[in-house]
C-alpha cells in the first residue's frame, strides 16, 4: 500500500529533466524577447528621429529624396533648407551594385572550383583563405584602399583617385568572402544524384556544372549575392576613406562622391542633437535601415521561391 | 555530483569577490569627484593632457575627456549631460544652441592655414585668389601662378569648427564649393600630401614637411602674425559650462587658464595662449585692440 503511494508520488512529481526543460525554455524565451526589444527599440528610435525632419522641420519628403544639394546648414533661395539626399542614395546604390557585379563571377567561380572541380584543394587552401578575408577589419581594407587603390586609380584614370571606382575595388574584396562561402553552401546543397544523372547521360563535367548544378543552385546563389549587396550597402568606414565624401552627383566613376554611410560618419559629430542638421542625418540613417530591411525581404522571397521548386 | 558542487562553489566565490571589488571601487570614485569634458577633437589633446596633470596633482579627482566633435560638445553641455563642453566655435555661431545659458571660458587660440600639395608650386595667394580657388572660379593652379595641375579641393566636414573658421575669416564668409570632405585634420594632411593639386586647411600644429603652407597676401602663417591679427584665420578654443562652474569644474578650468598651463602645455601642444593676443574677437567676428601682453 505504502509503496504504491510512493510510486504514485514519484510518477506524478515533475522529474528533474522536466524542470530543466522549463528552465531552458524560460531562458531562451527571455533571450529572444530581449533581442526583439532591442531591434524594435532601434527601429523605433531611428524612425522617430528620422521622421522629425519631415514633421518638425517641414522638409518635403520628395525634396529630400530627389534634391541634389546637401547643405543642411544653409537655406536655398526659397528659404528651405538644402537637404537633397539624392547624391548619397545614388552613390550608395551605384557602389553596391557595381561591387556585386564585380564580385559575383569571382565568388561563383571560386565556389565552383571548391565544390565541383577540385574539392580536395578547395577545402585545404581556398576555404581557409576566404575565412581569413572575412576576419580582416574594415579599417584595414580602408587603409589599404587609401594607400594603394586610390593612388593606382589616380595614375590609371586621372582625377584625384577618390571616387566610386576606388570604393568598388575595396568593397569587392570585402564582400567577396561572404558571397563565396554562401555560394559554396548553395552548391553543396545540390543533391549528388543530379550530378550523377547528368554524367550518366553523357554530359561533360562543364556541361553538368553549367546546365545542372548552377541552375539548381540559382536561388541559393542569388541569396548569396543579395547578402553581399546588403553588406556593401551598410559598410561605412572603408568606403568613407576612399570615396572622397563629396555630396555631389557622381558624373564619372573617378569623381569624388559619397554614400549614405560616409555622410553619416563624417557629419554626426559636428551637429547638435535636435537641430535640423542632426535630424537630416537621422533621416539618412532611416533610409539606410529601410534599405537593409528591403534586402532582407528580398533574401526571404528568394528563399521561399527556391523551396517551392 | 561533488565535482559539480565544487564548481558551483567556485563560481559563487568569484561572484562574491567581484561584488566586493566593485563595491570597493565604487566607494573610491564616490569619495573623489569626477567631471566629464566632451567635444571638439581639436581641443581634446590639450584638455586630456591638462586633465592628466591635474588629477596627478589632486588625488581622488577624475577628469574624463571625450571627443565627438564641437556639435556634440555643445549639445551635451546644453542638456547638462556633462560638466564641460569643448568647442572650436562661439556657442552663438552654432545653430540650435541657446548661447545665453552657457558660460564661455577661452583656454587657447588656434591659427589655421591653407595647405597645398608640394607640387602645386604656390606659396602665396591673395584673399581674392583663395576665394576663387575655393568657390571654383579657378580650376587650374596655373591660373594663380602655379604648376599646370587641376585644383583638388578638400574640405573638412560641414559643421567642423576648422571649416567654419576658415570660411569666415579666410574666405570672407564665402561658402566653399561642394567638394571632398574629410572628418579629421590628420586625414586631410595625408591626402593633401599625396594628391597632386590638392588644397585644404589645417591648424598650425598639423603642418609638417609633407605639405606646403600658403601665405595670404604675403603674410606668413606664423604665431606672431596671429597674435596681432595680421593673420586673420584663427579661432578661440572654448570650454563651455552651463551656468557658472562650481567645485571641481571651476577648479579645473582655472587650472587650464593658469599661467602654469598656458605657458607650458598650451605652447607645447601647438596652441597659442589667449594671453599672448594683442586683439580680442567677439562672436560676430568684431576685433578690438587690447594692447595685450
Amino acid at each position: 500500500m505504502k509503496s504504491t503511494q510512493q510510486l504514485e508520488r514519484q510518477l506524478k512529481r515533475r522529474s528533474k529533466a522536466a524542470k530543466l526543460e522549463i528552465w531552458g525554455r524560460l531562458i531562451s524565451l527571455t533571450a529572444l524577447l530581449l533581442i526583439v526589444a532591442v531591434v524594435v527599440g532601434i527601429i523605433g528610435f531611428v524612425a522617430s528621429k528620422g521622421i522629425a525632419t519631415f514633421t518638425s522641420n517641414h522638409v518635403n519628403l520628395w525634396d529630400f529624396l530627389s534634391g541634389k544639394n546637401w547643405n543642411p546648414g544653409i537655406t536655398d533661395a526659397h528659404g528651405k533648407p538644402e537637404v537633397g539626399a539624392l547624391p548619397m542614395i545614388v552613390g550608395s546604390f551605384l557602389i553596391t551594385i557595381l561591387s556585386a557585379i564585380v564580385a559575383t563571377p569571382f565568388a561563383i567561380g571560386t565556389a565552383v572550383f571548391m565544390n565541383e572541380i577540385s574539392p580536395n584543394k578547395g577545402a585545404k587552401i581556398l576555404q581557409p583563405v576566404t575565412e581569413l578575408l572575412v576576419g580582416i577589419p574594415s579599417v584595414v581594407y580602408g587603409f589599404i584602399g587609401l594607400s594603394v587603390v586610390v593612388p593606382t586609380t589616380r595614375a590609371l584614370f586621372g582625377g584625384s583617385g577618390f571616387g566610386i571606382l576606388s570604393g568598388t575595388c575595396v568593397l569587392f574584396v570585402m564582400i567577396l568572402p561572404t558571397v563565396t562561402s554562401m555560394s559554396a553552401d548553395a552548391l553543396r546543397a545540390v543533391p549528388r544524384y543530379y550530378r550523377e544523372a547528368s554524367l550518366a547521360l553523357g554530359a561533360t563535367q562543364w556541361q553538368t556544372i553549367y546546365k545542372v548544378v548552377l541552375r539548381a543552385a540559382t536561388p541559393g546563389l542569388m541569396t548569396a549575392v543579395v547578402f553581399g549587396m546588403a553588406r556593401a550597402f551598410g559598410e561605412a568606414l572603408a568606403v568613407q576613406m576612399v570615396i572622397g565624401n563629396a555630396a555631389l552627383m557622381p558624373n564619372s566613376l573617378v569623381s569624388p562622391s559619397s554614400t549614405l554611410t560616409s555622410v553619416l560618419t563624417t557629419g554626426i559629430g559636428n551637429t547638435v542633437m535636435g537641430s535640423l542638421q542632426n535630424n537630416a542625418l537621422w533621416s539618412l540613417a532611416l533610409v539606410l535601415l529601410l534599405m537593409s530591411l528591403v534586402f532582407n525581404l528580398i533574401i526571404r522571397l528568394i528563399g521561399r521561391k527556391g523551396r517551392l521548386q | 555530483m561533488s565535482k559539480k558542487r565544487w564548481v558551483q562553489g567556485l563560481v559563487l566565490v568569484v561572484l562574491v569577490a567581484l561584488g566586493v571589488f566593485a563595491y570597493q571601487t565604487r566607494q573610491v570614485s564616490h569619495a573623489g569627484e569626477s567631471i566629464t569634458a566632451v567635444g571638439s577633437t581639436a581641443l581634446q589633446p590639450l584638455v586630456e593632457a591638462a586633465g592628466e596633470q591635474y588629477t596627478g596633482e589632486h588625488l581622488g579627482t577624475f577628469i574624463n575627456v571625450q571627443g565627438g566633435g564641437t556639435g556634440t560638445g555643445l549639445s551635451q553641455i546644453q542638456e547638462g549631460a556633462v560638466q564641460i563642453g569643448d568647442s572650436d566655435l562661439f556657442a552663438a555661431e552654432q545653430k540650435g544652441i541657446r548661447a545665453n545659458e552657457l558660460v564661455d571660458h577661452r583656454v587657447a587660440v588656434v591659427g589655421i592655414t591653407p595647405i597645398v600639395n608640394k607640387r602645386v608650386g604656390v606659396q602665396n595667394l591673395s584673399t581674392h585668389q583663395l576665394i576663387q580657388v575655393f568657390t571654383g572660379q579657378v580650376t587650374n593652379w596655373k591660373q594663380v601662378g602655379g604648376a599646370d595641375l587641376p585644383i583638388v579641393l578638400i574640405n573638412r566636414a560641414q559643421g567642423s569648427g576648422t571649416r567654419a573658421t576658415f570660411e569666415q575669416f579666410g574666405l570672407m564668409k564665402h561658402r566653399s564649393k561642394t567638394a571632398q570632405e574629410q572628418d579629421s585634420s590628420g586625414m586631410v594632411r595625408s591626402i593633401v600630401a599625396t594628391t597632386p593639386g590638392a588644397i585644404s586647411y589645417v591648424a598650425f600644429s598639423y603642418v609638417d614637411r609633407t605639405v606646403q603652407d600658403v601665405s595670404l597676401n604675403h603674410v606668413a602663417p606664423t604665431e606672431d602674425n596671429v597674435t596681432t591679427n595680421k593673420w586673420p584665420i584663427w579661432s578661440y578654443e572654448h570650454l563651455y559650462t552651463k551656468g557658472q562652474p562650481t567645485g571641481l569644474t571651476k577648479a579645473f578650468i582655472a587650472y587650464v587658464q593658469s599661467p602654469a598651463i598656458q605657458k607650458t602645455l598650451v605652447r607645447q601642444l601647438g596652441y597659442l595662449s589667449p594671453n599672448q593676443m594683442t586683439v580680442e574677437r567677439n562672436a560676430t567676428g568684431h576685433i578690438t585692440q587690447t594692447g595685450g601682453a
